[in-house]
């Protein structure tokens, strides 16, 4: 890390995770970040940790529409296609 | 950048751009959308199983997302039927300048918005003007990290310990996690649900929601905060003061 570089602490990149996953910290904060996690088992198991519930979150499924909201629907199509 | 993530034996049946830093500025292309060219022809010849499609794939979110601005389930559903016909009515002068989805959802949240200003209803977005300046809402636990006094300010005193691969696939997690999503202010949830359960971009949510892409991110982060926490407090009772 350049001595210019003003170190991130832990507590800092915790609130980064999603922007960095994002893709949209500056190129700046995007280095401290990764320099930070190079060294940091802790903030990788973090990172990691955020990365599993996204995963995970994206197994879950959408709720679909009920029946008769559907029904009314198709009926208020056949309505529009046949006006 | 090695991930884990990518490793567990769970069925991706999406490209996440969430998962993937920004490569020069290239997104990487988010599960394939309907063929939006395709469907709008079929739309405007009439053909009802093009209207099933979308119906079936947005109608559920549609409703959700109507939800939030109006004052009761009724109302949300009507809403979502003036948008179709809305959309419907319009179709021949959709000219494919955004997508179908895009489209769509803008004319929802217009009509669920007026609806819902017009019945006096507090809309969920209408605070967030000041989303991320407050910085009072920490992701982690303050507690669980040094304090300005120690050699190592900010750095982990009780740190994450790395979660049980098999327990992560198990249903009665993705149960803890369901309830933490349902528990969480109705912007956050619905910005969790669209970009991690619907795999919605950035954009698409923020577009769609009316809301700046950092004020999305802000909403994002506190809740994929907070259920990162609920998590935890499931996979590691251990450690103490889990809860941010």
């Amino acid at each position: 890390m350049s001595l210019f570089t003003k170190e991130m602490p832990c507590q800092e990149l915790v609130e980064l995770v999603t922007a960095y996953l994002d893709g949209s910290l500056s190129r700046r904060d995007r280095r401290r970040f990764e320099a930070h996690i190079r060294g940091c088992e802790h903030c990788t198991a973090y990172v990691e940790q955020m990365r599993e519930l996204i995963v995970a979150t994206g197994r879950l499924t959408e709720e679909d529409i009920p029946p008769r909201a559907r029904d009314e629907l198709l009926v208020a199509f056949r309505g529009w296609s046949e006006g | 950048m090695t991930s884990l993530a990518l490793d567990l034996p769970l069925p991706l049946n999406r490209e996440d751009a969430s998962l993937m830093p920004r490569v020069r500025g290239k997104r990487r292309t988010m599960r394939p959308e309907p063929q939006d060219a395709g469907l709008v022809a079929r739309l405007r010849a009439g053909d009802e199983s093009a209207f099933v499609e979308l119906i079936d794939r947005y109608g559920g979110t549609m409703l959700r997302v109507a939800q939030m601005y109006v004052r009761d389930r009724a109302t949300a559903e009507e809403v979502v039927q003036e948008t179709w016909l809305a959309v419907l009515n319009g179709i021949d002068r959709f000219e494919g300048r955004s997508s179908l989805k895009t489209w769509l959802f803008r004319i929802l949240t217009n009509r669920a918005k007026t609806r819902g200003e017009r019945d006096g209803r507090m809309l969920p977005f209408s605070a967030l003007a000041g989303a991320g300046e407050e910085g009072d809402e920490p992701s982690v636990d303050p507690d669980r990290f040094l304090g300005p006094d120690s050699p190592h300010p900010g750095a982990w005193a009780a740190p994450p310990i790395a979660w049980p691969q098999d327990k992560l696939l198990e249903g009665e997690t993705l149960g803890v996690i369901e309830m933490a999503i349902d528990q969480l202010p109705e912007a956050q949830r619905e910005v969790i649900l669209l970009r991690d359960v619907d795999g919605w971009t950035a954009m698409e949510v923020s577009d769609a929601l009316g809301i700046t892409d950092g004020n999305q991110r802000v909403l994002l982060h506190r809740a994929r905060s907070k259920v990162r926490a609920a998590l935890e407090r499931y996979l590691n009772p251990e450690i103490a003061g889990g809860a941010p």
